[in-house]
């Protein structure tokens, strides 16, 4: 029981990161853009975070300066992407590499340093019950608030009329345009969301994840954050399944080696895009029209005036 | 007083005296960099009027639309909405003065539903629920039936068209642009367009109609104001001009009238059908019955048929973009090629020009040189040993562009960067020029201006009397029966017996794309019915 309680805390925990980052790339690529530099948005999070954290000891201040480091990382690919009509993909890229350099000079005075994480909840009687009381009520601020994220981007873009614009952004940006939409504005607020969350996402990792902050630590997140949104083929439901199947796994992984299975480690890290790859087969034969993805996915919107 | 008026003055404009027009532009003029789209153009735009705006392609009428519109800002002039000067900051405000538009290349979203569609050409005052509910009743008061439940990207060609003329509708607008809305419609479904605008024009509503199409502006448009080069160049009514006085404006000159050279002999069959019967390759295809028919050289057979009746599945076996499995069904030149590829069918003789002149015609960001290497490299001496010859796909463009007068910007230019009816010449050209021994051409003029149109008949009408066997696939009858010798309709993945030229009537044509037989009986019935 304790360990089954162990193994779904932990799953908790490992999939908030993928989730938070990757509910901010599905807005991102339902407005029809592609930014691939998740990984590089979220370690300068993680660094900017742990240094907002570590300079005035509050959790609330590093997840802010997260959440500001992102955005000003998307930014710079709004810029190049948006304003300059660069290739999204070599943009997202040298983002990603960007991210890793800024956030190594960024954080090289905090390795070594240590956090008081934030706490957890604690409500007397609610989570002292056995096996769901830690569960349910006994999680850092971060997880509950990954989830209401989560609800309210779908409620954002099913339910508001802001929502179907961007969704329409990313369907048609021609069409958008004809009909007197601002695509580029509305696609910069998307990245700068996308951007957020990153940021957000990869401050979780020194602030709740390991109360310090090493290089490099958020180890490929940002690439399976973009699989998983893939795998939820652009649907806010299907990205809450997903988001807690990858963490599973990875949790499984560690699991798995100290239990010595004989599976390779290096197998477990890569099913995440191999579930990604057989979701795509799957979806591209069952569905006889239209199409999954944003249909302006990736494309570059230059609006003639 | 108005009614004498009326007498005297012979321009539809006195109809309206002492008012000031709906809509009027002073002075239009577009510039982008030294070039001008639009120059010092004047409109005047009357309630209960339909007004044809006329003109090549090129010639400005987007432009035109488009600032009207405020899509675009004019680098000079004024626009003036019931009398009273307007800058429009953008579409949602021309939407909420009374200005509707219905685009030429639809602007709605695959895969969002009707309604969502509806909803976001509208300013997004009301719920949802009461749109929708609205949305019916719009639908329904014009005959203009949807469901706003389905996602756009399983609707047909008119039923997209509905969507945007209801969402047009759906404002109430006093002024309506309408951008070519009959270039992708069958004629039954123009014909029911039609009713619709003059339903329109009788509440009262001015519609400004782009067409091509000059027959169906005479019967249907008040004005017309024909654009030459950015410049307006006269407005005039329809009705009493004719569609060859219309055409002369547009072009600034006599329009070469086709004509099929003497001398043309029909010699042995080139390309022979034998019971093709294919299946569709996806969902929403048509299946393929028992296709026969024989085409001999200098001979110009055509297909007639509503679109989505099989002549995409035709073309693509006939292309040998789909295989057939007995290689019998199809014959180039003597020689089975049911089973054979596009290249090797090329080998043979035959060319091919699809429908869609972007992405299925060309490569829409390649080089014109780029592009007659791509259906050329077969069997035109452009490649030597595995290496390119870039001189000779050069001279491809140059012989196409000399002999089919195609206009461009500069020598070699991407496909995507000519208008349509300039690449169309092109892609027609490039055929054309490897003296093939049968062409199969699928719907050769859509949406090209008449002096274009006119360029690739008389092109296709010397190929037959140079010897070629020349199919062509239209769902334009006066164009089949200007160039055709023979007719035959398509419908439900049949085609009919060939009809002569001669024999063939609008009538006779009507009842088989109806998917009536010819029988006396059958007929009786079908009229009966």
């Amino acid at each position: 029981m304790e360990l089954i309680e162990a193994i779904v805390l932990a799953v908790l925990a490992a999939s908030t990161p993928l989730l938070i980052a990757a509910t901010g790339e599905l807005v991102t690529e339902r407005s029809g853009v592609l930014n691939l530099g998740v990984e590089g948005m979220m370690i300068v999070g993680a660094a900017c975070g742990f240094g907002g954290a570590w300079l005035t000891g509050s959790i609330l201040v590093g997840a802010l300066f997260g959440i500001v480091a992102g955005t000003l990382m998307s930014l710079v690919f709004a810029l190049m992407a948006l304003g300059l009509a660069v290739n999204q993909v070599a943009t997202g890229l040298a983002l990603t590499i960007l991210g890793i350099g800024l956030s190594g000079l960024i954080g090289a005075g905090f390795v070594g340093e240590r956090i008081t994480p934030a706490v957890h909840l604690y409500i007397p009687g609610l989570t002292d019950m056995p096996l769901i009381g830690r569960v349910l009520f006994g999680e850092d601020g971060f997880v509950y608030f990954s989830v209401a994220l989560i609800v309210g981007v779908w409620w954002f873009l099913y339910r508001t009329r802001a929502g179907l614009i961007l969704r329409a952004c990313g369907d048609n940006h021609v069409s958008a345009h004809a009909l007197g939409y601002p695509v580029l504005r509305i696609r910069t607020f998307a990245v700068m969301f996308g951007g957020a969350c990153a940021g957000l996402a990869g401050a979780y990792l020194p602030l709740a994840y390991t109360p310090f902050f090493i290089p490099g630590m958020t180890a490929g997140r940002g690439w399976i954050a973009l699989a998983l949104v893939v795998f939820a083929s652009w649907r806010p439901g299907r990205l809450v399944v997903g988001a807690y199947l990858f963490g599973a796994v990875t949790i499984l992984q560690l699991h798995a080696q100290g239990w010595g299975v004989g599976i390779p480690s290096q197998f477990m890290s890569a099913l995440p895009y191999l579930a990604t790859v057989i979701v795509l087969v799957l979806l591209s034969r069952a569905r006889t029209g239209g199409s999954t993805a944003p249909a302006a996915l990736g494309t570059v919107f230059v609006p003639d005036r | 007083m108005q009614a004498h008026q009326r007498m005297l003055d012979p321009t539809p404009n006195g109809l309206h005296s002492g008012e000031s027009p709906l809509l009027q532009t002073l002075g239009l003029t577009k510039r982008y960099g030294d070039f001008l789209a639009n120059d010092s153009i004047d409109i005047d735009i009357w309630p209960k009027e339909i007004h044809a705006l006329l003109g090549e392609n090129g010639a400005g009428k987007s432009t035109l639309v488009k600032a009207i519109y405020g899509l675009i800002q004019p680098s000079a002039g004024e626009i003036r909405w019931q009398g009273q000067p307007i800058v429009l900051s953008g579409p949602s405000e021309a939407r909420s003065r009374g200005i509707g538009m219905v685009f030429q290349h639809f602007s709605l979203f695959d895969n969002l539903t009707v309604a969502e569609n509806v909803a976001l050409g509208l300013d997004g005052k009301e719920s949802f629920k009461d749109m929708s509910a609205r949305l019916e009743q719009v639908s329904k008061t014009y005959g203009l039936p949807l469901d706003p439940r389905r996602e756009v990207w399983q609707l047909s060609v008119g039923e997209r068209q509905r969507i945007e003329i209801v969402r047009a509708l759906m404002q109430d607008p006093k002024f309506l642009i309408l951008d070519e809305p009959t270039a992708v419609l069958t004629p039954q479904e123009a014909d029911q367009l039609f009713i619709v605008l003059e339903r329109l024009k009788a509440e009262g509503r001015a519609i400004l109609y782009i067409s091509h199409k000059l027959e169906e502006v005479k019967r249907l448009c008040d004005t017309a104001t024909i654009l030459r080069g950015g410049k307006k160049v006269e407005t005039c009514n329809p009705r009493l001009e004719t569609a060859a006085s219309l055409a002369r404006m547009m072009v600034g000159g006599e329009i070469k009238e086709v004509k099929a050279p003497a001398g043309r002999q029909t010699t042995v069959p080139r390309l022979v059908v034998n019971d093709l019967s294919l299946a569709p390759s996806e969902a929403h295809g048509v299946r393929l019955e028992h296709i026969s028919f024989e085409l001999k050289g200098g001979e110009i057979l055509g297909i007639a048929g509503v679109a989505g009746n099989g002549q995409d599945e035709l073309f693509a076996a006939l292309s040998g973009e789909r295989l057939s499995k007995d290689p019998g069904t199809v014959v180039i030149e003597g020689i089975a090629a049911g089973h054979l590829s596009i290249t090797q069918r090329r080998k043979l003789g035959a060319a091919f020009v699809p429908e869609e002149r972007l992405g299925h015609g060309t490569a829409p960001r390649m080089k014109l040189s780029e592009n007659a290497l791509l259906t050329g490299h077969a069997a035109s001496g452009m490649v030597r040993r595995g290496f390119i010859d870039t001189a000779a796909t050069l001279k491809t463009v140059d012989r196409a562009t000399e002999t089919f007068d195609v206009r461009k910007a500069k020598r070699d230019p991407e496909a995507a960067s000519l208008s349509g009816g300039n690449l169309q010449k092109f892609i027609v050209g490039r055929e054309i020029l490897r003296n093939p021994a049968v062409l199969v051409v699928s719907q050769p003029t859509w949406g090209v201006d008449a002096g274009a149109a006119a360029v690739i008949r008389q092109a296709l009408l010397d190929l037959a009397t140079a010897g070629a066997a020349v199919l062509v696939t239209s769902q334009d009858l006066d164009e089949l029966a200007e160039i055709a010798d023979r007719i035959a309709v398509m419908f439900h993945g049949r085609l009919s017996a060939p009809l002569a030229t001669s024999e063939a009537t609008r009538e006779k044509l009507g009842l088989l794309m109806g998917g009536s037989s010819l029988e006396p009986k059958e007929a009786a019935h079908a009229v009966g019915a």
